[in-house]
């Protein structure tokens, strides 16, 4: 069932489209040789350049343009191999040259397409108008004095790229999908680290409202939100107030507008007296940008495998299920240390173990897959020890904590602590004999038919051999003894 | 086309340049002036030509990812008007 | 008297140690002391970075160092910025501002060993053809009028042409975005060459019109102008429209002689109001090339009357943007507000002088929604046109010979009232700076009332070689020896 919003007389149905500002990884900025780490002093990262200084003149960065050309291979886009750069005029005390240099009429990536997974299973394609390079302003900090604001110029031309989608989403779901696989795919080409906190992946966020079967009407951007829970929020907020604006006989003005994430709102950010004329035209300081088709050719050669390749390939390759396949592969590194546990190995087992306890580990250490207490060398040795059965699989949930708390091998713990499996029948049928005499009322009850009883004894068994008795070998013994 | 003086106010509001309103009738007069001097150019048959950007008839070279400039902090901040330790300062923004 | 050696003359003096760099620039440093108070062609006198630099320089000659323009004295137009040294581009809004860096066309003549004596008087931001505009007052012409009104050395490089008129210096550097260095100096009786855009490198020069901006030399030689670009041109990465070729030997040009050049003539530049004297001195000028061995062929490029307006349209739209980082926030001058649209209306209201702020609106306009179409990217087109005349016309000819422009000096306060009328001293000249090829003024005569004209050499893109070779058989047979009424050593 699509997503609608119930009105007083009838459904509303929501159009949505995302322009995703996402910071390019480069060391230096996209016209300027100023770094760009995160968290440097501040306007320590300027160079006079990027402070718009008299004379000073932009380079591009060569990186900038393969990060946005590689992303555009990786949206499966057409690679524009002439764009070109122009200005957007407008004075902000963080814009220093009074103009963003951005690709407006003539951008490098064209149209190309994101798959996202929704939560019933089903999937959609979600368009991509087009993904543009363009410069980041600076930061203004408004809460350091009472009359002044301050200014910092670090983030001041570091290059963005500008993924704007077409008004394909229809729900906050498919937004915070959309999003998601957005970053998953950025951070696996390595073009953007996707780290909404930090501010380096920022979403403007589209909305509008109709009735089913109608055009489009009027669109609000709601700019600059930094959490996925914040685009979903800021969607429902936003998609409300529009249907109460419609349905008291207003009507939505085209603006721009904010979310307050604090009271689950939007509001406007312009007045309309001061609406934007953005006088673009081309930037006279630089040239057409013409990329070399071979050069192009060469970066899609170096693409790394994309996700949705790689569920594909796990599902075939592994035998996993499209869920835990989805699951595995949304993170690059997390693919990655599963098919280290996997090789070789009992796929299906090593995708359970990653799942279950070792994601649970993870969680509970507060760690992430980068600084995981246990390698996927160390999980792949644990599941070696099940498979050649030197230890059961309880023993092995116990050995995988210790690896968790002490970094041990798995090899190691089962020596110090005597975990390994008791195969000797001898010791087994001792065993068995001992339960068996201490609890000659519950035989009794078991002769008598009550044949679930069987249980009882394996636990006890298994208890008394402080949980290392091979199961099976418990199983045939007690068998043999309870029915002879 | 002509400007009017609240075209006028609108561009000059656009361009962030103080306009007294007695002025912005002188200052129409003046525009008006050099965009009539400029129409001539609607005589000129542009049917099919590309326009021209720039003078230089070259493709855009490219910088490697080198970090090669920052780190002057007190160079770039040495001819503010006003600042505040290592910030600009501006007359506070509300948004 | 050191002053009225020519650049070529002061080096080989030097070289000999006829005298020395101290000397040099002591005589020039004099005349700026004596003559700029009348003629106010400088904003800012370095004088003691001036004679710490012809000391090093004597010390370097003196170990027999040899660089092309070691110990030699030059005026900077106040556009280029110089680091440690205020530079102003003819602004209030820049009145305090010290760049920390050197322009690269600068640091190109530093390194050739030149001598700054300071910072050349200019048309605020560049944007002027009379040195009227010039937030530091205007510039005077040292060529005088029979009617005695102070004259204007023309714009925008008004201070530099003056300065290298008056003997103040050797020569200077200037900015030619419409005709700013050709109009001036023809103005002021002196040679000044625009060459192809790319070929000086536009970094740490403030910026006016960026696809048209384009820097070169100022000097009383052709030959001079050689020596100067040859250290000014030179491939810089950090401009992405520089262009990486290599810079000819210019000087060795200028001995090429006109031998078999084709010599175009375009017929469009002929018109009803041009004076009979500059008509004439036009033939003139043809007559000198036929008789040194070209042949002269008559040429059309069309759209020259549209020259100046489509002018009129790119040079304010670019302007337009390209000034609005003169914010009041991170250099410059400020006036305060109460809150920063304010601020930032007074700072750019107070900071600019009035055709700076006309060219503002102008070019805000032309770029706004629904006005883009109609002018800015109809101008584009018609600047298509135009570089396609000159392209054809290459086809046929070598190089064209025009006059620099349709009048000698006026007055100053002539012309003031009309901007229009202003705009129409760059006619000849703005052409050459929308398809982006080079342009030398070279002075061929007086007219009647004594004051000096310029031809005007076109070539083809990065062919300045035959610029100067023609602009150089032109300076020999006209012999040019007038001097004007002002300068070095002619007590006031
Ligand atoms: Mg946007
Ligand atoms: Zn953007």
């Amino acid at each position: 069932m699509s997503y609608v919003i119930e009105g007083r007389d009838g459904p509303w149905e929501l159009v949505i489209g995302l322009e995703v500002h996402a910071q390019v990884i480069s060391k230096s900025k996209l016209f300027s040789g100023a770094a760009t780490e995160f968290g440097a002093e501040p306007n320590t990262q300027v160079s006079f350049v990027d402070a718009a200084f008299p004379g000073m003149l932009p380079v591009i960065n060569q990186e900038c343009v393969a990060q946005a050309v590689r992303t555009g291979l990786g949206l499966g886009a057409q690679i524009n191999l002439v764009s070109r750069f122009d200005r957007k005029n407008y004075f902000y005390a963080d814009l220093p040259a009074g103009y963003q240099i951005s690709q407006y009429a003539h951008p490098v990536v064209g149209a190309g397409s994101v798959e996202v997974e929704l939560a019933d299973g089903s999937t959609k394609r979600i368009g991509v108008t087009r993904l543009h390079l363009e410069q980041d302003a600076g930061k203004s900090l408004h809460d350091q004095h009472p009359t002044k604001s301050y200014i910092d110029l670090n983030r001041s031309g570091v290059a963005l790229m500008e993924i704007v989608s077409e008004p394909d989403l229809r729900s906050p779901e498919e937004a915070g999908a959309y999003l998601r696989k957005m970053r998953t795919i950025l951070r696996y080409l390595g073009t953007c680290d996707g780290n909404m906190e930090e501010g380096s992946m920022r979403a403007d966020v589209n909305v509008s409202v109709r009735r089913h079967g109608e055009p489009f009407r009027t669109r609000c951007e709601v700019k600059n939100v930094n959490s996925v829970r914040f685009v979903m929020q800021a969607i429902e907020a936003e998609a409300a107030r529009q249907v109460e604006v419609w349905e008291s006989g207003g009507t939505v003005e085209q603006e721009t507008r904010l979310f307050d994430p604090s009271r689950g709102e939007t509001r406007s950010l312009r007045s309309k007296e001061d609406a934007h004329d953005y006088r673009y035209f081309p930037d006279p300081d630089l040239l057409p940008l013409v990329l070399d088709e071979a050069w192009v050719a060469g970066l899609r050669a170096g693409l790394p495998e994309l996700p949705d390749a790689k569920r594909a390939r796990f599902v075939v390759e592994h035998g996993l299920s499209p869920y835990d396949a989805a699951v595995l592969v949304a993170d690059q590194e997390t693919a990655a240390f599963y098919e280290t546990v996997a090789a070789g190995r009992d796929a299906k087992l090593a995708a359970n173990w990653m799942m279950g306890d070792f994601f649970a580990a993870l969680n509970r250490t507060g760690r992430s897959i980068g600084d995981s207490p246990v390698s996927a060398a160390a999980l792949g040795q644990l599941l070696d020890l099940l498979a050649d059965r030197t230890i059961n699989g309880r023993i092995a949930k116990e050995v995988f904590e210790a690896m968790v708390d002490t970094g041990e091998a798995p090899g190691s713990i089962v020596e110090s602590k005597g975990l390994r499996q008791v195969t000797d029948t001898g010791a087994i049928d001792q065993a068995v004999d001992a339960v068996l005499t201490a609890n000659p009322d519950k035989l009794a009850e078991y002769r008598g038919g009550k044949d679930k009883l069987f249980g009882f004894f394996v636990g006890q068994v298994m208890k008394a051999m402080a949980g290392k008795g091979n199961p099976a070998l418990v199983n045939e013994a007690l068998k043999q003894r309870l029915s002879a | 086309m002509s400007l009017d003086p609240a075209t006028v106010r609108r561009i000059a509001r656009l361009a962030r340049i103080h306009v007294e309103d007695a002025e912005a009738a002188q200052l129409a007069g003046e525009l008006n002036g050099i965009l009539a001097w400029i129409e001539q150019l609607n005589e000129v048959d542009v049917e099919g030509i590309d326009p021209l950007t720039g003078a230089a008839q070259m493709a855009m070279r490219l910088r490697p990812d080198v970090v090669t400039d920052g780190g002057i902090p007190e160079l770039v901040l040495g001819n503010a008007p006003d600042r505040a330790g290592a910030f600009y300062s501006v007359p506070k923004v509300v948004e | 008297m050191l002053n009225d050696l020519s650049l070529v003359e002061a080096r080989d003096g030097l070289r000999r140690r006829d005298f020395t760099a101290i000397e040099l620039t002591d005589a020039h440093l004099a005349a700026v002391a004596a003559l700029n108070p009348r003629l106010n062609a400088f904003i800012t006198v370095s004088a003691k970075a001036a004679r710490a630099q012809a000391a090093e320089a004597d010390a370097r000659l003196a170990a027999g160092e040899d660089r092309p323009l070691l110990g030699l004295p030059l005026a900077i137009k106040d556009l280029f910025c110089t680091e440690g040294v205020r530079t102003t581009a003819g602004s209030r809004i820049l009145e305090p501002f010290v760049p920390a860096y050197e322009s690269t066309v600068t640091a190109n003549l530093l390194r050739d060993g030149a001598v700054f004596l300071g910072k050349a008087n200019l048309d605020e931001f560049a944007m002027g053809s009379s040195n009227m505009t010039s937030a530091f007052g205007p510039v005077q012409n040292p060529w005088t009028r029979a009617d005695g009104a102070a004259l204007v050395p023309g714009g925008s490089s008004g201070g530099s042409c003056a300065a290298v008129a008056a003997r103040m210096a050797l020569g200077a550097t200037a900015t030619d975005t419409g005709g700013s260095i050709r109009q001036p100096a023809s103005f002021c009786g002196i040679v000044g060459m625009k060459p192809t855009y790319g070929r000086c490198s536009r970094w740490g020069i403030v910026a006016f019109a960026s696809s048209l901006d384009q820097a070169g030399p100022v000097a009383r030689t052709v030959e001079d102008c050689a020596v100067l670009l040859g250290s000014m041109a030179r491939f810089d990465p950090k401009d992405s429209t520089s262009a990486d070729r290599p810079v000819p030997d210019f000087a060795a040009a200028c001995r090429r002689g006109v031998q078999g050049l084709r010599i175009g003539v375009p017929r469009e530049y002929r018109n009803d109001n041009m004076p009979a004297e500059i008509e004439a001195l036009w033939q003139q000028g043809l007559a000198w090339l036929r008789d040194a061995g070209a042949e002269i062929v008559d040429v059309s490029l069309p759209h020259t009357k549209y020259g100046l307006a489509t002018y009129y349209i790119v040079a304010p739209a670019e302007a337009s943007s390209n000034l609005a980082r003169y914010d009041g926030v991170r250099f410059g001058r400020r006036v305060d507000g109460n809150d920063l649209l304010e601020m930032y209306e007074r700072t750019r209201a107070e900071g600019f002088g009035a055709e700076v702020r006309r060219r503002i609106m102008i070019g805000t306009y032309v770029l706004s929604a629904g006005y883009y179409d109609a002018y800015y990217l109809r101008a584009q087109k018609v600047r298509a046109l135009i570089l396609r005349d000159f392209t054809d016309a290459y086809a046929q000819v070598d190089a064209l010979l025009t006059p620099t422009t349709p009048s000698a000096a006026f007055a100053q306060g002539e012309k003031m009232d009309d901007p229009v009328a202003m705009y129409l001293n760059d006619i000849f000249t703005v052409p050459a700076n929308m398809a982006g090829v080079p342009g030398l003024s070279v002075p061929a005569g007086l007219n009647g009332q004594g004051l000096p004209l310029g031809l005007q050499v076109l070539g083809r893109p990065f062919d300045e070689e035959t610029v100067f070779a023609v602009g150089a058989v032109l300076e020999r047979a006209a012999a040019f020896h007038h001097l004007p009424a002002i300068r070095a050593g002619v007590p006031a």
